[in-house]
């Protein structure tokens, strides 16, 4: 009994090294394969999400229905939506955290690793109910990703699958988060206060109060709708006592902190890349962890923005108003924090690098014009057309997006032991800017001109930008092909990567070898 | 062609439309010179501080009178903007003292005009045919952008819209008045406009409302005075006789051949959205009616479904109000005999005035 215990006791290491082939990773608690799981699943449910988007705008490249009829188009803008906000993108930041918290703040690994392996594992069977509802009677939900009642209500079973799918995810999320904010606030290594912490940990660890906070919000959202569907309850009726617009407030309280959760980690991720190619510190550091606990209360007062053409009271109206213009003021310390980093440095433009000045450059377009759509009246104008379209995909795709493949290239040498292919990546930089642009920047005109969004066919006017954008939608689609295929080789083979990968790089993870060992940090590190 | 400019707002026709075409001109102005100087400063940086041999980077990590600075200058020009922001919004609610008030209700898909005071009231439905958008003929000018009879207002009036929802939200949007509304079904919202001048404007619903969304365009005639007051005359007279002819409908006994011709186009009019043009729907939202249990079944049971809608699924509308007797007389039947169904029999006006009768 004795010797048995003695055996259990140091033979796990040698256990987890010795499982291979599926069951290593349906069972893994170590925080980078699980990183990997879900960096893995966001990069395919990101493929799955771009070709809906491909197939939209293949319909949108001509007036006229051509390709798909509406039910279908429109399920495939609501599906397009879900799948890249809370399969693709979502969970992209979450395997960056898995991978790089613990290296950045010398714990050994996530606090709950089991959780953290049921977190993960919830997605496979969110993303598969997603994808099947396709194929429910009636085809998928079709009332848009934000399921505005009581058109969803009128939705068929997709519409039930689509429900549980936000609820598993919602789960993963929480217990995602409830792991980084314990991780971060208990694992650091000793000397590492919490002013010490390096920006990309700051943002998570904001991001994922947001989380933990709003996340049941949707949760209780998507069960009242269950409800009104299946149980006689009339939340969102108004023949029943409801009201519609009370599934819209509750809605945006979860949606407009849920846009923050998508934009702060990349605002740490940039944080991170500027001051390694810059070769000088972050500028203003206490100012951006102020900024970013900024961003992160405001995001509770502006929810009423999403909500301008419902009919408020000129009271709401302007509160709104109001509170959302002062977003701006954060937002903007960010960027100059960033351009001060730069200011005075020593800069290369390696891949990471291009992404990050380029998430500056489209990152100002989009929170600009989020402070033209702050103004209520000019909103009022906007609301609903494609202005908005434009505006959320230069937050959330140059944004977000660019932020994540900027990482990719930051990190992959750390987590492989190979430089990535550089000429490729720089290559893959400018295919994404540009398409990008030629994508979305056109989608201004068009709302400013009028054009609602959401329709499979438009008016003759539209035309022409609507053909910009479709050609511009297909470079941007298969030049991620090629983001695949660095990604592909760098894992197989290149040149070894140092430890210190790059010349300017400082913080815990690049005192590790290339590649990180499975286990790291057994002891901790100490930092002065 | 509209007047459009293609990289600005459309021209605007209305004093609020004016005021928030000069007020996103002005934010638009201070938001593009912003982006302008950070642009420039960020060129400048990224040339400037390009590493080179011989030079190390500097050291500073931060310096706080900047820091302050660019906290307060930013509070400052956010102040600028919001004085006319703050009025234009003021301006947009007040709806107070006008001189006609319209309600509107949206449809799955299209919209309803009742004119409170005059007592008339229509439905206005996409005019563009199937086969422009189906690509089988060309498409014209105004390509979505018609309907069978379009909302006429005067010009010069202050016209208080009442906009609600029968089914869903929608969206009263017409770009040239600066107007956007959401249509709340179960509540009212209101907005208001006055016309500078006569002209035909146009507009879409702006909430997705369902797979018709794209189809249930606005429009709107702004006519000098007189011509609306013979506008008015004129719909109050084709409501009389429209009432008449109804009576007198409701005496006779029309024949299932006739019915179902009338029937026909009042499907093609009304039903194919959802029901499609083979009957077959498109399942389970939109079921079929080609051998449907209830379109084949009871007659008193195909009368009360498309007479007063479903209970169990709300994507089937109550047609009491916006057809006719005789129109549903005839679409029931024309459904009944068609896509396959050989009931045979007839549904008459009467029958359907005594369901409406029942129903009370």
């Amino acid at each position: 009994m004795n010797s048995m215990q003695v055996v259990a006791v140091s033979s796990p290491a040698k256990a987890v090294n010795e499982r291979q082939g599926i069951t290593r990773w349906l069972i893994s608690t170590n925080h980078k394969e699980i990183g990997t799981l879900y960096l893995i699943f966001s990069f395919t449910m990101f493929l799955v999400g771009g070709t809906m988007a491909l197939c939209i705008r293949a319909e949108l490249f001509q007036p006229g229905l051509q390709l798909l009829r509406p039910e279908l188009f429109n399920q495939l803008t609501t599906m397009h939506g879900l799948v890249m906000v809370f399969a693709a993108v979502m969970p992209a930041f979450v395997g960056f955290a898995n991978w790089q918290l613990p290296m950045m703040i010398g714990a050994p690994d996530m606090a709950f690793p089991r959780l953290n392996n049921f977190g993960f594992w919830l997605l496979p069977p969110a993303a598969i109910l997603l994808i099947a509802s396709f194929f429910a009677p009636g085809g998928a939900t079709a009332a848009g990703w934000t399921l505005y009642a009581p058109l969803s209500v009128q939705m068929g079973p997709g519409m039930d699958m689509a429900i549980f799918a936000i609820h598993l995810l919602g789960i993963s999320s929480i217990v995602g988060a409830i792991n980084i904010a314990a991780t971060i606030l208990h694992l650091r290594a000793p000397g590492m206060t919490l002013m010490k912490m390096p920006m990309f940990v700051w943002t998570w660890l904001v991001t994922a109060f947001l989380l933990v906070a709003v996340m049941p919000v949707l949760a209780a959202a998507v069960t009242m709708l269950l409800t009104d569907r299946h149980f006689g309850t009339h939340f969102f009726n108004a023949a029943g006592g409801g009201d519609p617009v009370l599934f819209q407030h509750i809605f945006w309280f979860f949606g407009h902190p849920e846009v923050y959760i998508l934009i702060l980690p990349a605002f740490g991720i940039i944080s991170e890349i500027i001051p390694t190619f810059s070769r000088k510190a972050l500028f203003g550091y206490r100012s951006m962890v102020f900024a970013t606990c900024a961003i992160g209360i405001l995001a509770f007062l502006v929810w009423g923005h999403h909500m301008f053409t419902v009919g408020f009271g000129v009271g709401p109206e302007l509160f709104f108003m109001y509170a959302t213009m002062l977003v701006a003021v954060p937002t903007g310390v960010k960027l100059f924090n960033w351009i001060g980093t730069m200011w005075g440095g020593s800069l290369t433009f390696e891949a990471p690098m291009l992404f990050a000045v380029g998430f500056i450059l489209v990152f100002l377009v989009g929170g600009i014009t989020g402070v033209v759509l702050a103004v209520a009246a000019v909103d009022v104008q906007l609301q609903d057309t494609y202005y908005v379209v434009a505006h959320f995909h230069y937050t959330m795709v140059a944004g977000s997006l660019f932020s994540l493949f900027g990482a990719t290239y930051y990190w992959l040498p750390k987590w492989t032991g190979h430089m990535y292919d550089e000429a490729l990546a720089r290559c893959h930089f400018w295919l994404s800017i540009v398409f990008f642009n030629m994508t979305f920047f056109v989608m201004f005109f068009l709302g400013l001109a009028g054009m609602p969004r959401r329709i499979p066919d438009y008016p003759l006017q539209f035309a022409n930008f609507n053909m910009i954008a479709s050609i511009g939608a297909a470079g941007f689609g298969f030049s991620q092909l090629l983001f695949l295929y660095v990604v592909l080789k760098c894992i197989r083979r290149g040149k070894l990567a140092k430890g210190r990968v790059w010349e300017g790089a400082v913080g815990l993870e690049w005192t590790l070898p290339s590649p990180a060992p499975k286990h790291s940090f057994a002891t901790p590190p100490v930092i002065e | 062609m509209l007047d459009t400019s293609v990289f600005n707002f459309q021209a605007p026709k209305t004093q609020i439309a004016h005021q928030i075409y000069d007020l996103h001109f002005f934010v638009q102005g201070i938001c593009a010179a912003i982006c302008a100087v950070l642009f420039a400063v960020l060129f400048y940086v990224l040339m400037r501080y390009r590493k080179r041999p011989n030079r190390a980077p500097m050291r500073f990590t931060g310096y706080k009178p900047i820091e302050i600075t660019w906290v307060i200058v930013p509070c400052l020009i956010l102040i600028v903007i919001s004085v006319p922001a703050t009025r234009a919004v003021f301006a947009m609610k007040d709806t107070s003292d006008p001189d006609i008030t319209v309600k509107i209700t949206g449809y799955q898909w299209q919209w309803r005009y009742d004119y409170l005071n005059e007592d008339i009231g229509f439905y206005s439905a996409l005019s563009t045919p199937r086969e422009q958008i189906d690509n089988r003929e060309p498409k014209k000018e105004n390509y979505l952008l018609e309907v069978d009879h379009p909302m006429v207002v005067p010009v010069g009036k202050k016209i208080r819209i009442l906009v609600t929802a029968n089914d869903v939200i929608h969206s009263w949007f017409v770009p040239q008045f600066g107007v956007k509304q959401d249509a709340i079904p179960g509540f009212i919202r209101d907005a208001w406009f006055r016309v500078d001048a006569p002209g035909v404007y146009r507009g879409q619903c702006a909430e997705l409302c369902g797979k018709e969304h794209g189809f249930m365009p606005i429009v709107v005639n702004a006519v000098p005075e007189p011509e609306y007051v013979a506008w008015v005359a004129d719909q109050q007279a084709a409501k009389h006789a429209a009432l008449e002819a109804g009576t007198a409908a409701a005496a006779k006994t029309f024949t299932v051949e006739a019915l179902k011709s009338d029937g026909a186009k009042v499907y093609t009019h009304t039903c194919i959205g959802c029901h499609q043009a083979n009957g077959q729907g498109l399942p389970p939202t939109f079921p079929s009616l080609a051998g449907g249990k209830t379109a084949t079944g009871a007659i008193a049971e195909a009368i009360n479904i498309v007479v007063n809608g479903s209970t169990k699924n709300p994507a089937m509308a109550a047609w009491k109000n916006q057809l006719s007797d005789l129109e549903l007389a005839s679409v029931i039947t024309y459904v009944r005999n068609s896509f396959g169904n050989a009931v045979g029999d007839s549904v008459q006006p009467k029958d359907i005035a005594s369901a409406r009768h029942e129903d009370k």
